[in-house]
């Protein structure tokens, strides 16, 4: 059991920045205001939720400008895509040895 | 620490979001029965108004007069393929904003803009082609020009939104090659492609998602 519960990322641990892995680990990129929209959550709250994984490393940012509007991106890091399939299969298990 | 059950549900709610963040699901199964009604009023319209009761057969015979014989059946066959293909779009936008609306999620996504270019760009290359064809004077080979584009741009679009719409796309790409080997019946095909095929798909669609 104890080696379970290790595999289970406190940085994973809420609810929305699951949502920004899962959408992040099926799309190349995906803009703030669509993650925004998919997920159903405020600005400030997905933003501080995005700098608290860009922190860990789970996730970068692309600023980009569309004409003269700037447009920031995100997309998963090789240890972020890792990191999220090894919570995946904890919580599997978790399920599975109920 | 988390208990199971929200475990279960973390897992749910997971695999929930990568769904809908790759698939547009807000396509509606009555877009495609209305669509193959309109194609079925228009093929009925072409063969007792445009097409005399059928007395014109816009294959050889049309082949072989002078274009300026031909100009104004032409163009009223592409004024009615037109506005078919009008109608029919304007109602899938309709019914998929309804749609959106009630399950109350976003039309103009990353997901609905790749649907929409995978999408067209079979579609605008096979429209290009088929203005080629007129042009050329083949008119034999529109219909299945028009099936087997409009097949390759529902398998190209099938990948962003319900799996059955890549299906429904190779069969109106093999109903486009057995009318192109079948000389004089682009209307039955056409009837068979863009009406039967739409409607039965609209239908079991409708009843699958939504009903």
């Amino acid at each position: 059991m104890k080696d379970l519960i290790s595999h289970i990322n406190k940085v994973f641990e809420s609810r929305i920045r699951l949502g920004i892995m899962s959408v992040l680990m099926v799309n190349e990129s995906y803009d703030f205001n669509s993650l925004k929209e998919t997920l159903n959550v405020t600005d400030g709250n997905l933003a501080s939720h995005l700098k608290a994984l860009e922190e860990k490393g789970m996730i970068k940012v692309n600023k980009q400008f569309i004409g003269r509007k700037p447009n920031t991106s995100y997309s998963a890091t090789e240890t972020g895509i890792s990191e999220f399939r090894h919570h995946l299969k904890a919580l599997e298990k978790l399920i599975r040895e109920q | 620490m988390k208990n199971d059950s929200n475990s279960i549900e973390d897992i749910r709610a997971i695999r929930k979001i990568m769904e809908e963040s790759t698939r547009f699901l807000s396509l509606s199964g009555l877009s495609g029965i209305f669509a193959g009604l309109t194609a079925i009023a228009g093929a009925l319209f072409a063969w007792f108004f445009i097409l005399d009761n059928g007395s014109i057969h816009y294959d050889e015979y049309f082949r072989n007069l002078p274009e300026k014989e031909t100009i104004s059946l032409r163009w009223k066959l592409i004024a009615d393929a037109l506005a078919v293909l009008l109608l029919s779009v304007l109602f899938s936008f309709y019914f998929s904003v309804k749609k959106a609306k009630k399950e109350s999620k976003n039309l103009w996504t990353p997901v609905s803009r790749r649907l929409l270019i995978n999408f067209l760009i079979p579609l605008v290359a096979g429209g290009i082609f088929v203005i080629a064809l007129l042009v050329r004077n083949q008119i034999q080979f529109i219909v299945p020009s028009f099936l087997i584009f409009y097949g390759l741009a529902l398998v190209s679009a099938g990948k962003f939104t319900f799996g059955e719409v890549f299906y429904l796309g190779i069969l109106e790409i093999i109903t486009g090659l057995a009318a192109a080997f079948v000389p004089g019946w682009g209307l039955s095909f056409w009837i068979i492609g863009f009406g039967i095929l739409h409607i039965v798909y609209g239908l079991a669609m409708y009843r699958k998602y939504e009903a």
